[in-house]
């Protein structure tokens, strides 16, 4: 028995259509199809999904790549945030700004993982960041008692970055609820234009994630995840200076806390 | 990484972003999110730059598909745990006529499939990867991969045929 006489598997009909087929098998396999229909319609709807699948996204790597995609921009992020691995396991937010943020750029169907705690920061950015009177639970005036009290809460040990170098004052903090039941610290910073910055603490369990913006109207955010590890800075959609303030807090949060 | 500035960096650094829009696409149709398919893509290039010392030569192209690939099955599991996230309007949108509707019903087959099956589809006929080098990028065998691939094709072909779901089998 030769190889022409073997039967056709199902495996040499998928090899057919992916161009895999050994090129001894290639006139057996196109006789089969000859005299088998159902294994034609078979093959036929194979390449037609093939046809389809290309036709549906093949025109996506003759896009213009995004800025943030660019290999200058990701190596210039990698130098200045250098280190992150190391981190604490402390997942901080940075949310803040002045308006028109809207929580679904975020919650968007299948975005990352980062989607659940930065909604969570953002519903207390929407409710504190407006809030004149009564913006946090304690003052920056006790802001020994504020670190003791919430790190016990979160179940470990903060540290609220000293934001003066950014042209940031520390106005204080409260407790929120965090993702999956835990707790989150929440504090607040403002500037001298009375622009305000929130950052949100908690633990986090999700994958890594590289350094990223997200800007919506006049708000902008960067966060970033590493292992245990993620934060989001967030203000004005200016980006030298969110990139300012968030290397700030990255600085600070870097080194050992216990 | 600029210390070293000789030539095989360079090499490497240009075959990395020779491929980015390669991944994007293919980030694109195993997510079908433009914003995910990008974080992830910009998550894969971040690891890369980070990694490339781990790099020994070899088709650069393939190394970062896996690391691609690897991240998707990493967040997915992520989302997994979180269900909320993955139940929000996730594939469920109304179908629409006209000629968005065969687009839409694509997007819908490749959400029927199980992550390894739809990202060894993809690899074989919208990357243009051979069995050998799918099997490399996923870790497997050769003949996992070809039944992989004609697990995602019968189910596929199930699901735009209107019938049940076959059952989901992993593998």
């Amino acid at each position: 028995m030769t190889d022409r006489d073997l039967p056709v598997t199902e495996d040499e009909l998928h090899a057919y259509v992916d161009g895999e087929l050994a090129p001894d098998r290639q006139a057996t396999v196109e006789a089969w199809l000859a005299t088998h229909p159902d294994d034609m319609a078979r093959v036929t709807a194979w390449r037609s999904l093939a046809d389809a699948i290309r036709t549906r996204y093949g025109a996506v790597a003759t896009e213009p790549v995004p800025a943030r995609l660019s290999l200058r921009q990701i190596e210039r992020a990698g130098r200045s945030w250098r280190g992150m691995a190391a981190a604490a396991a402390v997942a901080a937010f940075l949310v803040g700004g002045l308006a028109g943020w809207e929580a679904r750029s975020f919650a968007a169907p299948g975005a990352a993982p980062a989607a659940t705690f930065t909604a969570d920061a953002l519903d207390a950015y929407k409710v504190y960041v407006v809030e004149v009177r009564h913006p946090v639970e304690v003052p920056a005036s006790e802001e020994a008692h504020l670190v003791q009290w919430l790190s016990k809460r979160v179940g470990y040990q903060l540290r609220i970055p000293d934001l003066a170098p950014v042209g940031l004052k520390l106005v204080g903090g409260r407790l929120l609820p965090g993702p999956s039941g835990g707790a989150a610290a929440f504090f607040m910073y403002e500037g001298k234009s009375g622009e305000r910055f929130t950052l949100y603490s908690t633990r986090a369990n999700g994958p890594d994630s590289s350094l990223r913006y997200n800007a919506v109207g006049a708000v902008g955010a960067l966060y970033w995840a590493d292992r245990d590890v993620a934060y989001v800075v967030s203000g004005e959609a200016n980006r030298d200076r969110l990139n300012k303030v968030a290397e700030s807090v990255y600085a600070q949060l870097d080194r050992p806390v216990r | 990484m600029r210390t070293l500035g000789n030539d095989r960096v360079n090499g490497f650094r240009s075959g990395v972003e020779a491929a980015i829009p390669a991944l994007r696409r293919y980030a694109r149709a195993l997510t079908r999110d433009a914003e995910t398919a990008d974080d992830l893509v910009q998550d894969t290039l971040v690891r890369a730059l980070r990694s490339e010392h781990l790099f020994h030569g070899g088709d650069v192209r393939s190394w970062l598909y896996t690391i691609l690939t690897n991240l998707n099955r990493n967040r997915l599991r992520s989302l997994a745990r979180r269900p909320v996230m993955t139940l929000i309007g996730d594939d469920d949108a109304p179908d629409m006529s006209g000629p968005e509707a065969g687009s839409r019903d694509i997007e819908r087959a490749l959400a029927s499939l199980v992550e390894d099956q739809r990202a060894a589809l993809l690899l074989v006929v919208l990357e243009g990867l051979s069995y050998r080098e799918v099997a490399e990028v996923q870790g497997v065998p050769v003949g996992t991969v070809m039944s992989r691939l004609a697990r995602a094709r019968a189910q596929i072909r199930a699901f735009l045929d209107g019938e049940r779901p076959a059952l989901r089998r992993v593998k």
